[in-house]
Formats: C-alpha cells, structure tokens, sequence
C-alpha cells in the first residue's frame, strides 16, 4: 500500500495545480506548460543577467568559431562583408553624420549579444552553437571591438562585469515633451505660410529607385550621402592555387521525389545560394546548373583560390565530388569561402546533389 | 505570375510614360476622337459574343491578368539578401482602406515559414500563476474580436531623411498595411494563465516572440498588453497568409510593425524589459548629439498622397482631378487631412472618406480641377490627439539627421505639366 503513496500526493499536488482560481474563474483552455517545454523556449535573457547559462568561453576560442561560422557574412575581424552587419568598429560615430553603429559603438547591454546570437545565429543554421561556443563568440566581438584583452574569458560569473561603451547612450522615448508640443493644430498654418518655395532635392537624381517590374535589374549604387547602408568590397588578388586532377564522370538517373526532400535540406544553403529564375550571387554563387559543371563556373563569383585552381585543372561538380564536398567542405577545398560545416547525414547529401540536378536541367 | 507581370508591366509602363509625354490635352482614355464611332462600341467583341470562364477555373481567384502590375516590389540593395529583407505595398495603385492580403508587404528577419496549424503551440509562462500551452483549436474556443488596424514598419519612409530618394509612393510609404483581424485579445490569454503571480502590473512587461530562427523578441508593458493588444489568427476574413505569419500573429494597435510578432509561439510576462536585438541595436532612434531613443513604440500622425504620384501619373490632361491619399496615426483617429499644390505655402482640406477610425488607414480625396501647371503636392494629417503632421525641416529640428525610423514627415510629388510626378525634397 506505502508504495503507492508517493504518486498519490503526485496526483494531490497536481489537482492542486489545476483548481488555482485563475484557472477556475476562465475558460480552462490550454493545459499545463511543463519544465522541460519551458526550459526548451523560455531562452531570453535580461540585462541583469537574467536567463544566462552556466558556461564560459575564450577570445582564443572564439576567433575560431567566429571565423568558421560568422565570417562569411561579419568578415574575420567582424568588420562585415557586403551589406552585413558590422559587429566591431564605429567608436565614437554616434554623433557624426551616418554613425557605424556596431555592438562596440552602440550596443548598449552584452545581454542583447548572447541572447542573439544563441537564438538567432548563425544566419541560416541556428541554435546549433553549445552555451560555451556562444559566451566564446561573444568573448570575440568584445576583443575585436577592444573591450577586453586576447586572454580574456567570458562566463556566467563575471559577464555582468563587461563595460559596454553605450551603456548610457540612450534615453526613453521623449516626444511627448521634444514633438507633441510642437506639431500642434496651434501651430498649423493654412495661408502665405512661406514666401518662396524652391525644389532642394530629387529622387531621379540619384535614380536608386528599381524598376517597376522590380525584378532583375541590377541596383544602381546609390549616392554614399543619401544611402543608408554602405557596400564593402573585398579584394583579392588572384594567386597561384593547388591543381587538381578532374573526377570521374558519374551520371545518375532523376529522382523527383529525391529533388524535392534536398530542396527541404537546400534551406540550409538559402541564406547564401540563390537558385532558380533570376538568381543572383549572393554570398555564395548561384547555383543554377552547377551539377557537371566545372568547378568555380559561375562568371562574376569571387571564388576561392584552390576553387579557381581547379576549374583551370578541369574539375567537375559530379555526384562523387559534391558528395564530398557537401560532408566536408573545407576537406575538399580547405580555401574555401564556405563556412557551412557540412551535412552530417548521408541522405541529406543525397537529396541535395539531386535538388541540385533539378536546377541544373 | 512573373510571366503576367511581364507581359504586363512594361506595356503599361510603356504606356503610362508615352501618355504622360504626349503632353495635357490628349486624354488617354478616350481612344476614338470626337465624331468618330467608337470601334469598342460599334464592332462586336469577343467578349459579347463568346462564352467567359467557368465557376471552377480559378478555386482561389487571383486578380485579372490586367492587374499584373500591381505588387509588391523590394528595393534590393536594402538589405544584404533577400531573406532577411523587406518589400513594399502598392499603395500607388490601391484604393479604400483595406490592404488585400496578396499584396501586403512583408519584412521578415530569417524568412517566412510555413507552420502547420495542428503544429502550432502557443505558450505563456513568467510571472503568471499557471504557465499554459494552447494549441490552434484553443486559441479558437476563446470569445473573439474583429477590428481594423494599420501595420507600419517604424522604417517606412526612413531612405528619406537624408533626402528625396526613392520615386514612388510604394516605395517611400509602402511598408504599410491595413486589414481586419479576427482573434482573441491578449488579455483574455494573460488572464487564463491568471496575473496574480506579477503583483502589481504597473511595471511588468510582456515579452513576445516568433517560431522562426529569428525569434524577433520585443517587449511590450503590461499596460499595452492589457489594453488593446490581440492574438489574431484571421484577415481580412480569411488566414494570415505564410508571410504575415500564419497561423498566429500578435497584432499591436498603433505601435511600429516589429512589435506585432509573427508565428507567434511566446508570451513571457517578466520584471523587466529583455532589451533584445531588435530593441536595442535596431528600432532605436539616434540624435544629433549621439544619444539614442528607445522605446519609441508608437507610430505618430502620418499622410501620403498616393495619387498623382511618381508611379501613378495624370494621363488625362486637364479638367477634373481626383487628388488621393492616405492619412494614419498610431495615437488615435484621423480628424483631418490637409493638402497643398504649391509646396506648403497654402492648404486646404481634403475630403475623408469616411471619418477617420483609431489607428486604422482613413482615406482622403481632394477633387480638384487642374488646369495643366505644375503642382507640388503635399498632404498633411491631423489626428483627435491634435498632432499635426510636420515637415521634415521640423522633424530634422528637433531629431538631427541620423534618424532612420519614424519618419512621418510631410511628403512631396513633384507633378508636372505633363503629369509625370517625381519624389522631391522642398525647401522650408
């Protein structure tokens, strides 16, 4: 009989649970969220530290992760490709006209970067970073910024230590007093409100505008003075690259079905590969026709030195060579600009090399 | 779909800028001249004389094919790709107040996904007396509502502050849109899991977040959340579509469109503001002197000439005008709408289509007779707070000019003799 006793008062505790007035005065819509679903999402975290998860993380470590997962779009040094965010630089910007507004320059609580970062990163592949892995890639946007030193490390214990430089940069929202009080009926004129009246600027001037079918047109830069974002453009000069020897031809009949789970898979590429009708090179080169197609064959892409190579050696995108490429890119061409790690499942690989041929037909 | 835009787009582009070159006087409408049958009218067309479609040739219809053009369109070197990205609402080309659905813009920070109803969880926990899940089927056992609110990005009109830049009402004023949800309101869901675990509610907060890799996390005070705030799972009577965050969006009346979480899957009642990316670093508005605003929820009094305009010409000539636009304010009920041809130095009031409904789309017609000179139109709202809609002159007065959200200033389109209108910056 006592054995039975403790699931007994379970069974007590949890009717106890469920008669709660509140509940009781509703609808009793909706059941119990469990602990373990709350800890699953309830992953915020506050400035005061609040949510923050036992671990710790090196600058040393950090640059790693950072240059293997955050790179490709924050540049090496967190300085931001293209028009990706700059995480580092801009200190003391604020003021002048168009400020670099970066986790150093303007970010105003660390907290904002590891809840992000854990959350929301890497653009593409997200929540796949351990807790340490995060507070290691955190440790490293504070390094590249200069906050801390190149032996710092970063946990749960001396996070709340961290000074960000914009922490009293910011006011709560005053147009009550600075607007509201100025934009008024009172102030509303109706007639000869001025003398003269003359056009100062023009939209077709700086011609930024797409066109009306707004599709493929290639985007004029537009004016720096007028544009909010700015462009990066990384150079690089061309060099010797290793020679490799073409795979083997390997043809293989068409499976749709097979196409159409690996354009499921395929959304881990998105963020960087644009395939399909009016495809552009994005971080990644399109990827339209890449099946049997020479290595580094798409015109215009800034493709890797060792990629370059070995499309002058005659290299091939075959079914053997994208296999190996999609498991392990940086084994095949350790230059490359990819930072994916690879697709661990065999039948992931698969459905994407067949996704691939559907583009490429 | 691209195929009809185009075959549409360019001819009616065509179109619009050779009626707009032939210069007043021809009206394009009028193809047969004065005295000289109509051929649409005395010839017999196909249309009379052969049958249409059927019922069934289109279960969910899209617009005619003669409508291809109106769309969205992105500005693609906006934003870094088109993922993380942002497009714009033909308003240039739409009428009344309700946005439709299909041509809603959309911003999305990792992409639209595509979540199932029967996969959908909706979860509150925090500082509540019992953390609950609901599913889809939940959410619509609670009493509902049905009210009509605008959605505005806080970066509407934000390429514009350093100057005149992008030519056309879709893509200055675009990152709008208007519809009528059906849902539940949140309070009714705060109130199911029971608030008397927060204590006193006067300095509590709501933190909301989406199911998608970007989560796009905002806090909200207590006092918004159990105010008008709702937890809509229909528009304009039918499903949110996939890109306005099907099944479950939150929809926040009056406050910037980054707050109205998509694929709603959390609602966190806590202590303290979780000041998270899209709180902090972006959705903040930086000063002259380099202190930042935050917290700037609300979307201020704001109005639009939608037509004339860059992308909607007067192909007519002169005589009768319809001068139209919309007019908004996140603070309350538009009470009026002002416009100018001359640039701001005289006005006159517009006409409201209806009276103006809070923190919904009000719709203005100015009916003019325009006698062919050039016009620089400007439209400016009033709303019952007794707000009146600046300049940006003003607006840069007070603000500097590294401001990018909450740009309501006073618009202007430079219309020509020949009807063409352009996007340009006055002085004050």
């Amino acid at each position: 009989m006592s054995k039975f006793l403790p699931k007994l008062m379970t069974a007590t505790a949890l009717a106890a649970t469920f008669s709660i007035p509140a509940f009781a005065e509703g609808f009793g819509l909706g059941r119990p969220a469990l602990p373990e679903e709350i800890t699953a999402w309830n992953l915020d975290i506050s400035p005061n530290g609040d949510g923050l998860p036992v671990g710790s993380g090196s600058v040393e470590d950090g640059e790693m992760i950072f240059s293997e997962n955050c790179a490709v779009c924050h540049g090496e040094f967190a300085e931001g490709v293209d028009n990706w965010p700059k995480l580092a630089g801009g200190d003391g910007t604020l003021a002048d006209k168009d400020p670099l507004k970066t986790v150093g320059s303007y970010w105003p609580y660390l907290s904002t970067v590891y809840d992000y970062v854990r959350r929301s990163m890497p653009f593409g592949n997200a929540q796949t970073m351990s807790d340490d892995d995060v507070y290691a890639i955190t440790a490293y946007i504070l390094y590249s910024n200069y906050i801390v030193e190149d032996d710092f490390v970063l946990s749960n214990e001396n996070f709340l230590d961290v000074d960000m430089p914009n922490a009293d940069g910011f006011i709560i929202d005053d147009r009550p007093s600075s607007e509201y009080t100025i934009f008024t009926e009172e102030n509303a004129c109706y007639e000869n409100c001025k003398d003269s009246v003359e056009i100062t600027k023009r939209a077709t001037v700086l011609d930024v505008t797409p066109d009306e079918a707004g599709t493929d047109q290639a985007a004029a830069e537009p004016a720096p003075e007028a544009a909010p974002v700015e462009v990066a453009v990384a150079e690089e000069a061309p060099v010797e690259a290793p020679v490799e020897a073409p795979a083997e031809v390997v043809t293989a009949a068409f499976d749709a079905d097979l196409a159409a789970k690996g354009e499921t898979v395929f959304k881990k590429c998105k963020a960087c590969h644009q395939t399909g009708e009016g495809a552009k090179n994005k971080t990644g080169p399109i990827l339209n026709g890449v099946f049997m197609a020479k290595v580094a064959h798409v015109d215009g892409f800034k493709y890797s030195n060792d990629m370059l190579g070995a499309n002058e050696a005659g290299a091939v995108w075959d079914e053997a060579h994208l296999a190996e490429f999609l498991a392990k890119p940086k084994s095949v061409y350790s230059k490359t600009k990819m930072t994916f790690a690879g697709l661990k499942k065999d039948s992931e690989i698969a459905a994407v090399i067949e996704y691939l041929k559907s583009v490429s037909q | 779909m691209s195929d009809t835009q185009k075959d549409i787009s360019p001819s009616r582009r065509a179109f619009l800028r050779g009626a707009a070159a032939t210069g007043v006087g021809l009206a394009a409408g009028s193809a047969a001249a004065q005295g000289t049958p109509d051929p649409l009218i005395t010839e017999k067309q196909d249309w009379a004389m052969t049958t249409g479609a059927g019922v069934d040739e289109t279960p969910y219809g899209l617009p005619i094919k003669y409508e291809g053009d109106v769309i969205r369109r992105n500005v693609p070197w906006l934003t870094a790709d088109p993922i993380s990205s942002i497009n714009f609402t033909p308003i240039h080309a739409l009428d009344g107040t309700i946005t439709p659905q299909g041509c809603a813009f959309e911003r999305h920070h990792s992409g639209a996904i595509e979540v199932k109803k029967e996969d959908y969880r909706l979860m509150i926990n925090g500082l509540v007396d019992q953390p609950l899940v609901f599913t889809y089927a939940d959410l619509e056992r609670f009493p509902r509502e049905n009210r009509t609110f605008f959605l505005e990005c806080a970066a509407n009109t934000g390429m514009e502050w350093a100057g005149a830049q992008l030519n056309g009402a879709q893509f200055t004023h675009g990152m709008i849109h208007n519809m009528e949800y059906s849902g539940v309101s949140l309070r009714t869901l705060l109130e199911e899991a029971g608030l008397s675990a927060a204590g006193d509610l006067s300095d509590k907060w709501v933190y909301v977040e989406g199911a998608d890799a970007s989560s796009n996390g905002r806090s909200i005070p207590m006092e918004k959340a159990l105010d008008d705030v709702m937890v809509a799972f229909k528009a304009n009577g039918e499903a949110l579509r996939m890109e306005h965050g099907y099944p479950v969006r939150l929809v926040v009346p009056g406050w910037e469109g980054n707050m109205w979480v998509k694929w709603l899957r959390r609602i966190e009642v806590t202590a303290q503001a979780v000041e998270g990316r899209e709180e902090t670093s972006k959705y903040t508005d930086t000063l002259a002197d380099g202190t930042s605003r935050k917290w700037t929820w609300v979307m201020d009094a704001k109005s639009v000439v939608t037509s004339p305009s860059p992308q909607s010409p007067i192909t007519h000539g002169t005589g009768p005008l319809v001068i139209t636009g919309l007019a908004w304010s996140g603070r309350g009920a538009i009470t009026g709408v002002d416009v100018s041809k001359d640039g701001g130095k005289t006005w006159e009031k517009a006409r409201l289509a209806k009276p103006g409904e809070k923190m919904a789309l009000t719709r203005f017609y100015l009916d003019t007779d325009w006698d062919g000179s050039e016009m620089l139109l400007q439209s400016r709202a009033h709303d019952d707070t007794g707000y009146v809609q600046p300049t940006k002159a003003q607006l840069r007065e007070v603000r500097g000019e590294n401001s990018v959200y909450h740009n309501n200033c006073i618009q202007t389109w430079h219309v020509k003799a020949n009807g063409e209108a352009e996007n340009v910056e006055v002085s004050s």
